[in-house]
């Protein structure tokens, strides 16, 4: 924020500042709440709401202050005038705010105008007043003598000074419930590292193998590409978006373990081994394929290495040894076609189980099937049925009475279906979904 | 005299600000190559390789639900699987599960700490875990027995020596990521509780985790007040990549939906991507009129467009490709704490210190 201001205040490049009036006294060195808002504008090349926007938070942190109507800091798009805070009551200059400071200002107002102190300010000086007691005497004094300095002064002058001090308190001692800006979350402390450590970090990094720019960022291009019209946002969804149109059919034909998947959701299958994997659908679809096959225990272990490596740390040695006993001991009933030095490998670290143990093993069934299996079922009938009979949903045209909202229905919550929904989940259709939903509680 | 680096063999005669210095001057040196070695394979620019792509219509943007109801700053969210859940915590101790879709809440906790600033949901959606000042991650089973109090069954999980800034279940609803504020991540197993892998090497805070959406599903990234992003594998609890060219902490990363690269947001007010086959920043999205920080960053599902949400309240689109800021959402009406994409892409939901969140949809123009 610093930046900006002092590029404001740039004597040059930065906002105009002329004479101001307020209401009969002239103040210097100020400028209008639409010159500030134009400068941004023309600077940071930006709408009028943004620059209005910015505007606002320059005020709101205290850089820019009000000189009419001074309590409500807000940046007027009009000819309110403005005028920079003095470095010197920066909020990151000055923070914390000294209490002594703030008793003396508070005095200064009491002293100067009874009754212009506001509820909240009456309220801090009187705690003040009880808490530095003991000083109370210099606090007087002082705001006696400030008070005193600044009749003194040009009219101008002290018109400003006190809009300055008025707009740092502001900010410092807010309202009660109103915008605090010195509000940063939690403390964020810090730890200091070990130097060795990043030296051992970095000579590994110089050893790293690195693919050329160009080829990684084609990438990039290729995969928005290849999902742009998966991409709801970039290309909308059918037949509507659930969060526009009410209307949740969207999400009832992409189920689980709908009766016919749509078209989209089909071809994704195709762009990569994951993607296929990833949809509960799709994996079922290349199980079938792999029994016809004959290579079906090759999906089976994966599947069963991934439910050891992310299930229970307790049931580990019971998982290793189902494993060991269904797909990899001699004559095992799925016996699985692994390279002789994993294979050695693994049954030598079956001795002592852990999470990880089946890692090298299913590493190489899962590129078996992604190099061979994987090409062949997108070859192959099976799929190719799949894609030629998945739907294309129709766009829903837009309601005719767009202002008759369609009732929002509630979905069973995750947490009570534990059974796999049945098979007949073209039969939700779009009627209302969710039954024994006891979801309607206002907490 | 060149001194021996390894400070355990170093003899009677060295004095320790000298090694010191040393051990600096040498990990400087091999700053510098690394920086060099990563340049020599940087051979063209992404924006310069996307001048061929077409240039993104007119979009706009509309919030579709507000969800009213934290008391206090909402700090975290995230989605349930079935795409239209979500659970959010605030600083008021707060933790909810709302029905996103109808806005109706479904559970609520009270946790017995305030800043809760870590909150996700359990890929079976049967459980929330969150923690926060309490220095703990806490799961709790969702029961829809509404006389049930869901606190009683709570399972305290991870145990760090500072504040939980984030925590994130990996494909199962037994094994919980965190990272934190006492500078490490860790995985833990959520029946047991016990420590899996601890990871280290940030040196400060950690704020932010993700995990990666690759085959192998086997790392994830990580962001601090140290301003670097590690990448580790989860299994052997080394730090495998890192980069550090972000100028100040980094509040939220995201990896791209391929895995092969991931964003950062940072207090620096810019946002960056990082690719991790190149091992480097590939790309800064950052205007000079946005002088607050980003904190938080999601992709959309093509990866095309990146959403952040920023310490002014307002949230800035982005051109992943190009560069180029594509929209700017105004409507919160404080800091935007939190911004995630729902699973299927069909919205984002922003949370805010305005005690709401907010349902967004990015429509384009006609």
């Amino acid at each position: 924020m610093e930046r900006v201001i002092v590029a404001m205040q740039d004597p040059d490049m930065g906002v105009k500042m002329r004479n101001q009036r307020l209401l009969i006294t002239v103040i210097p060195h100020a400028m209008t709440g639409n010159d500030v808002i134009e400068w941004l504008i023309q600077k940071y090349n930006i709408t009028e709401e943004e620059a209005r926007h910015l505007g606002g938070l320059l005020v709101q942190y205290g850089y820019i202050y009000p000189l009419r109507d001074p309590r409500s800091l807000l940046l007027r798009s009009d000819d309110s005038p403005y005028r920079f805070q003095t470095p010197y009551f920066w909020t990151s200059s000055r923070w914390p705010a000294s209490e002594l400071d703030y008793a003396i200002y508070l005095a200064k107002k009491n002293i100067r105008k009874q009754g212009e102190l506001v509820d909240y300010e009456k309220e801090n000086y009187s705690i003040l007043h009880k808490r530095i007691n003991h000083t109370w005497d210099f606090v007087v004094m002082q705001a006696r003598e400030q008070l005193r300095a600044s009749k003194q002064r040009r009219k101008a002058d002290r018109i400003v000074l006190e809009c300055q001090e008025q707009a740092y308190w502001l900010i410092n001692k807010p309202c009660p419930g109103a915008f605090d800006v010195l509000d940063l979350g939690p403390e964020r402390c810090n730890v200091l590292s070990s130097r060795v450590a990043l030296i051992e970090h970095s000579r590994r990094a110089l050893g790293r193998n690195r693919v050329k720019s160009s080829i990684c960022l084609e990438s990039f291009m290729k995969y928005s590409e290849q999902y742009l019209h998966h991409d709801p946002i970039m290309s909308g969804c059918l037949p509507s978006n659930p969060w526009i149109s009410d209307d949740t059919a969207h999400w009832t034909i992409n189920t689980d373990m709908v009766g016919t998947p749509t078209r989209l959701r089909v071809e994704r299958w195709s762009f990569s081994f994951m993607e296929l994997l990833n949809d509960s659908m799709g994996r079922r679809e290349f199980m079938i394929y792999l029994e016809k096959e004959f290579s079906a225990e090759n999906l089976c272990f994966w599947v069963a290495c991934e439910d050891l490596r992310h299930g229970e740390s307790s049931k580990i040695i019971l998982k290793v040894e189902e494993v060991y006993k269904n797909f990899l001991a001699p004559g095992a009933a799925r016996w699985v076609n692994i390279d002789s030095k994993t294979m050695e490998r693994t049954l030598e670290g079956i001795k002592r189980p852990h999470r990880f143990i089946m890692d090298d093993a299913q590493m190489h069934i899962y590129f078996l099937m992604k190099k061979d299996s994987y090409p062949r079922y997108l070859k192959s009938e099976l799929y190719k049925n799949m894609l030629a009979k998945a739907i294309v949903p129709q766009e829903t045209k837009k309601s005719v009475f767009p202002f008759m909202r369609r009732q929002r229905h509630s979905s069973p919550s995750p947490a009570m279906v534990t059974q796999a929904t049945e098979d007949d989940g073209k039969a939700k259709g779009a009627g209302p979904t969710g039954t024994s939903s006891t979801t309607n509680s206002q907490i | 005299m060149r001194f021996s680096i390894n400070p355990e063999m170093a003899t009677q005669e060295v004095q320790p600000n000298e090694t010191l210095t040393n051990l600096k001057a040498e990990s400087d040196t091999l700053k510098t190559k690394l920086e060099d070695e990563r340049a020599k394979l940087h051979d063209v620019e992404l924006h310069q390789v996307a001048e061929k792509v077409d240039g993104l219509g007119q979009f706009i943007m509309k919030t579709r639900r507000t969800l009213k109801g934290h008391g206090n700053k909402v700090l975290c969210m995230d989605w349930c699987k079935d795409k239209r859940r979500i659970v959010s915590s605030s600083q008021d101790g707060k933790v909810i599960v709302w029905d996103a879709f109808t806005t109706n809440k479904e559970h609520a906790v009270t946790m017995p700490c305030t800043w809760v600033m870590a909150c996700a949901y359990a890929p079976s959606g049967c459980a929330v875990a969150c923690g926060g000042l309490d220095n703990k991650c806490s799961v709790y089973p969702l029961s829809l027995d509404k006389n049930e109090n869901l606190a009683a069954k709570k399972k305290s999980v991870a145990m760090h020596t500072n504040y939980l800034s984030a925590c994130s279940f990996t494909n199962s609803d037994m094994q919980i990521l965190t990272s934190s504020g006492d500078g490490t991540c860790a995985l833990w197993d959520v029946e047991s509780g016990q420590l899996l892998q601890s990871f280290h090497g940030h040196a400060a805070d950690v704020l932010c985790l993700d995990l990666a959406p690759s085959e192998t599903g086997n790392t994830f990234v990580s962001g601090g007040c140290d301003k670097k992003a590690n990448v580790w594998d989860m299994r052997s609890g080394q730090c495998i990549q890192s980069f550090e060219t972000h100028e100040s902490d980094i509040n939220s990363v995201r990896y791209y939906p391929s895995g092969d690269a991931f964003a950062s947001g940072s207090d620096d007010a810019t946002c960056r991507l990082y690719d991790l086959r190149a091992d480097r920043e590939v790309a800064i999205y950052s205007k000079e009129s946005i002088i607050f920080g980003a904190s938080s960053v999601d992709f959309s599902l093509s990866g095309r467009l990146l959403f952040g949400g920023y310490n002014d309240y307002t949230i800035n689109v982005w051109d992943v490709l190009k560069g180029t800021r594509v929209s700017i959402l105004f409507g919160h009406e404080n800091r935007v704490s939190t911004l995630r994409l729902s699973p299927d892409g069909t919205a984002f939901c922003s949370g805010s210190w305005d005690h709401t969140l907010r349902l967004t949809h990015w429509a384009s123009g006609s």
